[in-house]
């Protein structure tokens, strides 16, 4: 007897049992994100070979496999697959922020730019630019790394407070989401009259940043944004065999025998260190997050946000994006067209809400 | 005698500022089916959600296997006692499979989410509702009855030898209560599961009960064989309805018989 073998004991979950272990085979939930990661592979191929030279996705490919002539091996390595690995890497952690929020909510519109963690982002980002030019005293390498520190720490703090202010006797997913609303418009305007205050250029500087922006990134960011991702990934995979259970009412998840209050906040934190991260990398690139999870749990169909699936189809849209604005549009930010994508998405999930609850 | 799996022992409940249920003690008598009664409001869910521990005692204790159940471990508590709140909410487009498999997740780990034995009492749990043929379905689509079904499945599949059920039947046409209750008491009487359910339907519940708990005002006024409890004094004090007690021609246990105004008028 072989010990791989195909049973159908639950009758429309065909699963693969090795020994004592079995899990569930769901052909979408592999299949989508397979076909994602060449689309990603492809389409970062294609954002790598943009540039003031264009190289054909072929000789990108076979660069990067180590094969390419002396100067494409240049050019890619050191000028522009910084700008693609951040788009990637920042997507995927964006993905599965969103994933973790919307799941923890049990509400679509929870992502980190809804509920105000990359507005804290923001604010800590462009305090650091705007005090750190002329009109402030800090300078070298205390701005040069403060960006993106200020930024993770700014995202932090919003999801503390989002935390602590949505809390009474436990965490309601509404309150939640109102909370963070309110928090979104203070970071807005905090970051708005910040920029009032900073001279022009920083301002300028603040602007790009605060619109989402891949243009800049170098290899000097690559580095703690992906061991930052490198620690946070693993822990979140960890915590998720108690998201399933997250997605019912409170009563249903206790009965299951989850912590809801801590497991909660456990996924928040993370999600909002996710968030952070990768605003502090590329500033708020918004609707990734927020999209991302609705699109794969459509695509993978399943009842809750996929994960894996959120992470690569949020790196997906991202350098998409990218690669899209650099067609269209040559020297505009990422954000702008990810905006542009956002408002109509948000609208069309308020028709459908509304729809569903009439129904 | 020995103590009883599940006891509460001066337990206070509530919410917020009001205290529902203050200083109650309650013996859960093992591996038989107990059902509380009593008029809206007067604590019966919050007794119920206090013994199974989704909402903590203010004062006294829960105590399961002698050991107070807000001090175990969850996962524990989640294997003994499976508990099905009152409205259970499930997102949209969640199979059935789906919902009966996170029964699940109190026997699971991180490292192992998912095992054989899982798979076999998944199956058994679908299969005991009468779910398994629809198992591909959403829960969102089913019928009421089917849905009911498709919980208490979920809850089966945690394998707990106690079983917590708040107001199973509500919003089921009589065939369908009747069906959820057979279900109930065939795995009371096969596997000698100790259930304690909140009914409102009192002819019911002097049906399928071994014992009958009353409630008024967070109390516990009266506990005992359904003949005992389900009398026309108590119906007068606790539920303040006129009505007249029969045995059921049926069953044999107590009917309720409500004597309306316009029947009371014409008297």
């Amino acid at each position: 007897m072989s010990a791989v073998r195909n049973i159908e004991a639950v009758p429309g979950r065909k699963q693969v049992r090795l020994g004592r272990l079995a899990w569930s085979l769901r052909p979408r939930s592999a299949l989508v994100p397979a076909v994602c990661l060449v689309l990603l592979v492809l389409v970062a191929a294609l954002n790598i070979g943009r540039g003031s030279s264009d190289i054909a996705v072929l000789d990108v490919l076979r660069t990067l496999a180590g094969g390419g002539d002396h100067a494409e091996t240049g050019i890619i390595f050191d000028l522009r697959l910084p700008r693609t690995l951040a788009g990637v890497l920042v997507g995927a952690a964006f993905g599965l922020a969103g994933a973790l929020f919307q799941t923890v909510a049990r509400n679509p519109l929870a992502s980190p730019d809804i509920l105000g963690i990359t507005w804290g982002a923001g604010v800590g980002a462009v305090s650091v630019i705007v005090l750190g030019g002329s009109a402030g005293q800090v300078s070298g390498a205390v701005a040069e790394l403060g960006v993106p520190l200020a930024g993770l720490a700014g995202g932090l703090v919003a999801g503390l407070l989002l935390y602590v202010l949505a809390w009474r006797r436990g965490l309601d997913s509404y309150r939640m989401v109102l909370v963070g609303i309110g928090l979104a418009a203070i970071g807005h305007n905090v970051v708005y009259w910040l920029l009032t205050v900073g001279d022009v250029d920083d301002a300028t500087r603040a602007t790009t940043w605060i619109v989402g922006n891949l243009a800049g990134v170098g290899w000097e960011a690559i580095g703690p944004l992906a061991l930052a991702l490198a620690l946070l990934v693993p822990v979140t995979a960890a915590s998720v065999h108690t998201l399933g259970g997250l997605q019912f009412g409170d009563d249903t998840a206790r009965g299951l025998g989850i912590r809801v209050d801590r497991a909660r906040a456990v996924v928040l934190l993370l999600a909002a260190a996710l968030a952070a991260v990768a605003t502090a990398v590329a500033g708020p690139i918004t609707f990734v997050a927020l999209a991302t999870p609705q699109i794969a749990l459509r695509l993978v169909r399943s009842p809750q946000p996929p994960i894996v699936g959120s992470m690569i189809l949020g790196a997906l849209l991202t350098v998409g994006a990218d690669l899209a604005v650099r067609t269209v549009a040559p020297g505009l930010p990422v954000g702008v067209l990810t905006a542009i994508l956002g408002a109509p998405y948000l609208i069309f999930l308020f028709l459908r809400t509304r729809k569903e609850a009439r129904a | 005698m020995t103590r009883p799996r599940l006891q509460a022992e001066h337990v206070r409940l509530g919410y917020d500022e009001r205290i529902v249920v203050d200083g109650l003690d309650f013996d859960v008598a093992d591996q038989s089916v107990t059902v509380i009664i009593g008029p809206n409001g007067c604590g019966k869910s919050t007794l119920l959600r206090g013994m199974g521990r989704l909402l903590r005692p203010r004062g006294g204790s829960v105590l399961l296997d002698g050991k107070r159940i807000d001090k175990l471990p969850t996962k524990d508590v989640a294997r003994t006692v499976g508990v099905l709140p009152q409205t259970p909410s499930a997102p949209a487009g969640l199979t059935v499979g789906d919902l009966v498999a996170r029964g699940r997740q109190p026997h699971q780990h991180w490292y192992r989410q998912w095992s054989a034995g899982d798979e076999d009492a998944v199956a058994y749990a679908l299969s005991v509702t009468g779910m398994s043929s629809l198992a591909d379905r959403a829960v969102d689509e089913l019928s009421g009855g089917q849905r009911q079904r498709a919980w208490i499945s979920m809850t089966l599949a945690q394998q707990t030898s106690l079983l917590l059920l708040d107001e199973p039947i509500t919003y089921l046409d009589l065939a369908h209560q009747v069906d959820v209750l057979d279900l109930v008491y065939r795995l009371h009487t096969e596997r000698g599961t100790t259930v304690v359910m909140v009914l409102h339907d009192l002819n019911l519940a002097a049906r399928y009960a071994d014992t009958l708990v009353a409630m008024h005002d967070g109390r516990i006024v009266s506990q005992g064989k359904p003949d005992e409890v389900l009398t026309e004094e108590l119906l007068s004090d606790v539920f303040g309805l006129d009505a007249k007690v029969v045995a059921d021609p049926v069953a044999g246990t107590p009917l309720v018989l409500p004597i309306s105004a316009h029947l009371r008028d014409e008297a």
